[in-house]
Formats: structure tokens, sequence, C-alpha cells
């Protein structure tokens, strides 16, 4: 689950993280007020959209006067903001962060994530603030610091060392540092998370270390023990047909393409994505309704995939296992009545009692099409759509 | 012969009481698998059938001789069970739970690495190896006896490939699946290892999925170290960047985890790609046509 930089930042502050004075607005006003209230300008004005590139979109400003802020904070609240990470749709920004400027010496990277390969926690690190990470290890790799942390035994002065003399930092400036990154990383642990990030970590003239940028991801696996996180979920971010299918139980992500498929597993369900695109047509989502769905899953299935308006034919595609064949074709055709399918709908079944599953569907009455394989299965949908 | 589970592996069902480990502990009993035990704390003293019940891990191993748990228990406490199992010094331990938090994982993964146990998952749909024993969830009908050794990250899918190898005749030495989530105990290169000095296993069934590079990693090992066959698939060409597709490892992030690399990682290594999930299992008959005993 992501949340917004202003969530994060008060993570930070909770954890004792030196993080630039400001607040969260959600209006002209709010924004003014806040700014008055800092005391001092500039003010940085930051558009909250849980995206990355936001000053590339003109949605990261520097404001001099209450004059100024006035109008930034009109032109960027509400505006559709479009950076290189939210795709072409762009995303509409609902609130803005109004903080303190800085005098910046220098700019820093700095984050903590999990490692799949050796399970351990790795703090990465960079004197190339303010650039993709991505970017750097594409570039010049060997100008990432990355310290691995045992999770059993946890951080250790010496790790902090390591990551600090890396960024070549002044003794006085190091010292905070360490402090800090001890923090940040009880912060990481204690909190679930499975991303913090500072980009960028400055270093102020004044030699203080502040946190211009804060992003954190938790894990969704951790949020029955984070219940006060659970409540940062910001729907506005996400698709709304994923937030319905989300009530239900449903694996479904949105996408670009026209044939609807629901599919029980992530991976069965992938690859038949991939088979769709194979025969030359383009999936119009991911749905996994789970090992063992049931007709309930699948009516609400189909609900959530017929209302994205793109979809012009749906591709069943089950292996039934524990589920049996015949329980599901039974969901499929009770679903299909309370429903009412405007589009053709494609069946393929394999797996236990999948004699009885198809005859089911045949004596349905229904306008099911049913394929004998997979292959069958994604050339019929590609026929369908392609008219 | 076979890998990691054969006819003499005792089992004990962690979570025996709950409804999914009642449920399928009575598949697997029918299925021939010797299931000797269950766990639940508290309720110590009662049966599931013919299954004793006992409150602790310790006491199941000392009065059974148990030595392979299947963990059902809800993800809060799965970690936990994980480390009670490893303590007992049961040398197989397979978790079904899926949605047990990474933090939790990589303090069971370091644990584990100063205990003689092997873990398969968590997130899995268990190991099975045909008419002897099978540990998980996988429906058993779709198996036979045979000489494939079958490995994947995902469930329903390895149904799927299993089924398909069946229908050709193509029967299975073992068949593992070992999880969708980003850390995990047994990997790939555990398995292939495995295939390779099974004498009963002469071609190698490898599932893939995008997200992490452990296919990446056992591309490298099959290259150096593996003689037999090896079949190769991989699931999420067209998978969209950054999105979790259902797994919580099947994520590509950046330029890593793509299908694409992996796809490419298993060329390198001379493993025989499947690009079309419809047919392979005559593409596993045709690669393993030489094989057959």
């Amino acid at each position: 689950m992501k949340i917004h930089e202003y969530q994060a930042k008060e993570l930070f502050r909770n954890a004792h993280i030196p993080v630039p004075a400001g607040e969260v607005a959600f209006s002209v006003d709010e924004a003014c007020t806040t700014a008055e209230n800092l005391n001092s300008y500039p003010v940085v004005i930051k558009a909250q959209i849980h995206a990355g590139g936001r000053g590339k979109g003109g949605g990261v400003k520097l404001a001099n006067s209450r004059e100024e802020v006035k109008n930034i904070a009109s032109h960027i609240l509400n505006m559709n903001l479009v950076t290189p990470q939210t795709g072409p749709e762009g995303k509409l920004v609902k609130k803005i962060l109004v903080e303190e400027g800085l005098n910046i010496a220098r700019e820093l990277y700095l984050s903590i994530l999990p490692d799949r390969a050796t399970a351990s926690i790795v703090i990465m690190a960079s004197q190339a603030g303010g650039m993709d990470i991505e970017e750097v290890a594409a570039k010049s790799p060997q100008k990432i610091i990355r310290v691995s942390v045992n999770p059993l035994v946890g951080i250790e002065p010496y790790h902090c060392r390591e990551v600090a003399f890396g960024l070549d930092l002044s003794p006085e400036v190091s010292k905070q540092f360490c402090s800090m990154l001890i923090k940040l990383y009880r912060l990481f642990v204690a909190r679930d998370c499975s991303l913090v990030e500072i980009n960028p970590l400055v270093v102020t003239e004044e030699n203080a270390i502040i946190a211009l940028d804060a992003k954190i991801d938790i894990d969704s696996n951790g949020l029955y023990r984070q219940k006060d996180l659970e409540d940062w979920r910001d729907t506005d971010e996400e698709d709304p047909l994923e937030v319905e299918a989300s009530r239900f139980n449903l694996n479904y992500i949105n996408l670009a393409g026209n044939v609807g498929n629901m599919v029980n597993g992530a991976g069965l369900a992938m690859a038949t994505m991939d088979i769709i695109q194979k025969a030359g047509a383009e999936p119009a989502n991911f749905l996994d309704v789970g090992g063992g769905a049931n007709a309930e899953m699948v009516e609400n299935g189909f609900r959530i995939i017929l209302a994205d308006k793109n979809v012009k034919a749906i591709l069943i595609n089950i292996f039934g296992g524990i589920l049996r064949c015949d329980v599901l074709a039974e969901g499929v055709v009770q679903a299909a009545r309370k429903t009412s399918i405007p589009v053709p709908v494609v069946i393929r079944m394999e797996g236990t009692n999948v004699e009885q599953g198809r005859k089911i569907l045949a004596e349905s009455g229904l306008n099911l099409i049913t394929a004998v394989d997979l292959n069958d299965a994604a050339n019929r949908i590609a026929e369908i759509v392609k008219g | 012969m076979s890998i990691f589970v054969d006819k003499n592996t005792r089992v004990l069902v962690q979570g025996i009481t709950g409804r999914e480990g009642q449920f399928h502990a009575r598949q697997c009993i029918e299925y021939g698998t010797n299931v000797v035990a269950g766990v639940t704390p508290g309720k110590g003293g009662l049966t599931m059938d013919d299954v004793p019940v006992f409150n602790t891990v310790r006491e199941a191993v000392n009065k059974t001789g148990a030595n392979c748990s299947m963990i059902f228990v809800p993800p809060a406490f799965a970690a936990d069970a994980i480390m009670e199992a490893a303590d007992a010094d049961i040398n197989l331990i397979i978790s079904i739970t899926e949605g047990i938090p990474v933090m939790d994982m990589l303090r069971v993964k370091h644990f584990l690495a100063s205990k003689s146990s092997r873990l398969i998952g968590p997130n899995c749909p268990g190991i099975i190896t045909p008419g002897q024993c099978k540990v998980g969830i996988m429906p058993g009908p779709i198996h036979l006896e045979g000489n494939v050794g079958v490995v994947s990250r995902s469930g329903t899918l390895t149904y799927e490939v299993v089924d398909q190898l069946t229908k050709q005749g193509l029967g299975q030495s073992t068949c593992i699946g070992i999880g969708g989530d980003p850390v995990n105990g047994t990997d790939f290169i555990d398995c292939l290892a495995a295939f390779e000095d099974d004498p009963a296993t002469k071609g190698i069934v490898m599932i893939g999925e995008i997200g992490g590079s452990a296919e990446e990693e056992a591309c490298t090992f099959i290259a150096e170290h593996v003689s037999k066959p090896v079949v190769g698939f991989v699931a999420g060409l067209t998978a969209p960047p950054g999105r979790r597709m259902g797994h919580a490892g099947a994520i590509v992030s950046g330029d890593s985890g793509t299908a694409q690399a992996k796809i490419d990682a298993m060329r390198r290594a001379d493993v025989h790609i499947c690009a079309d999930l419809g047919t392979l299992g005559k593409f596993c008959s045709r690669v393993f046509a030489g094989n057959k005993d």
C-alpha cells in the first residue's frame, strides 16, 4: 500500500527523523495560512499524489510571497498532474504540502528495502540525490552504496558508518546521519514497510540532515498489525474498479485491452493474459478469483469485468482442482442468469469433473461458448473481438 | 525414488482443526499420505478423524515420529508455526499459508539458516510424489507416477501443466510449488539440484513468473550443474510494470523481474523454452522423448 509524502513525513516526525516544517493543505486558504504560520519565505508547494516525478510535471513549485502561494496553490490544486509515473492520463491533485524552504548544500539519496535474494534488509545510498536510483544504477553502479542488515540482529553502528563514509559526510553531519539512519531502520521494521525512500535527503548550509522528500510503501500483508495506517489508504489514487474488486476480495487489475478474463489462480491468470495477447487480442484486466472460488465470487467477477465499458468479450479459464468444474459451471450459469451478460463469453474448463461441468454449461440454454482447449479459447475470443 | 517426500514421510498438520486444515488433511489421507498427527494449541488430546491432536509440535514429534509438517495456520501466526516446527527438528516444513508479512519471513529465513529443516513455501500448493505422498492442496487425481520433475512458483498453473503431462502419459517423479511470495524457503536451485541427483527423475519442467531474479539464478545453476533436459515456461509477458499480479512476489519493478529477462536467461542456459502453454504437454513429450524408460 502506498501512502502520501505528507503521511510518510508524519511517520518520520513521530520517529524523530528531521523533516522540513510544513503541513498538508486541502484548499488555497489552508495553504496560505500554513505559509503564513511558517513565518518565512520562500515556501515549497508540493502536489500530493501517489506517483513520483512530480517536479517534472509541474507539481512542485517555490513561492516567495503570500500572493504567490495563493496563485501556485490554486494552480496545483485540482490540476491533472502528468508525470513520467502517472501515465498519460495523469492524476487529479486534491491536496498539497506546504513546507519551509531550506538552504540546501548537498542532495543525497537514501532508501531501505527488503532484498528477496538474500532475505536481508538493504540500505541503499548515493551522493547523487534527486536522481532516480534506477538511473544511477544504470549509469554508474559504483556510486551506489549497498549495506545489508541481518533482520535478526538489526542495525548496528558499523552499518551506519559504512553508509556515512560512503556519502563523504563531515564528522558533524555524520553523527546526525547515523542517529537518523538507526531511527529510519527501526521505523521500517516496526511499520512493516516494503520501501522507505528519501530522495533527496539534504544537508543544509547550516549542516543539518533533513528528509526533504519521503516515500513509504507498506507491505499489505502486514496491515493487520498497522491498523492506524490502514486508514491512510487513499482510494482516490486507485482505479475505482480495483477498489470495488478489493471489497469482494478479488484480485483485479484494470488494463487497456478489450478481452475481459476471469481465471482461478494468479499464475494461470497471468498465463491466460499472455495467451490472449498471443492470439492477437489484448487483455482488459487481470482477475484472479482465487484457487477456491465460489459462485458468488464468479458473479462479482462478472460485475467488475462488465463495469469496464471497453470489454467486448469475456474469457473464463478455470482449472478445476479442489474446486470442481461442475460446481464452478453451476456458479457461472447462476451468475450469468443474474447479471445478464451483454457480451459473448468463451469458457475453457479443465480438471476435476470437467465432463459434468461442460454438460451443465451446454444445457443451461445460455449463450456460452465452450472451448475445447486453451488455444481454441484464445483463438475464439480473438475472432470475436476482431469482428 | 523422488525428492523430499515419499511413502515413508510421516506428516503432521499444524492447524488441523481449522476449516482448511481439516479439509486438506482429509484429502491428503485419502490420497494415501501417512498423516500421523495434528497440532492445534489448546486442542491437545482430541482427535481429527483418527489423527491425534497435540498442543505443541515437539510433543507431536516425540509421540508420533512426525518428520514433515504441513502448515495451515492464519498469516498472523504462521511465522511462529514455522519456527516452532523447525525448533522441533521437523525435516520438511510446508507452509501453505498465504499473506505472511515480509518482515516475518525475513526473520524466519535467517532463523532457519541455523536449523536443519527445509521450508517449502509459504503461499504455495505444497509437494506431491505421485502414488506415494501428497503434502499440499493440489488435486491428487491429475498426477501420474513417472519420471518428470516439476517445480513452479504457482498453484493452478502447475496443475494445468501437470494435467497436460499426465494426458501425454508423462508421469511425474515429484511436483513442488515453491510459492509466490518474494521471500520463501526452498528455491528453484534447491529443487533443480535435488532433481539432478534423483535417479527417478529423467527430465525437469520449471515454471516461472515475473518478479525477482530466482529464474535467472536458476538458469545460471542449470548451465553449470544440470545435465537432465529442462523445459521452461514463464508467465506474465503482458503484465504491466509496477503492479502486483496476485502473488506478492509477482511484480516487475523498473527493468528487473520481467518475463523477457527470464526467458532470455533460459535461452542462454539451453533450457527448452515453451512459449505456448496450450501445447506444453506435447512440447514436453517431444523434448523428453529420448528420456523415457
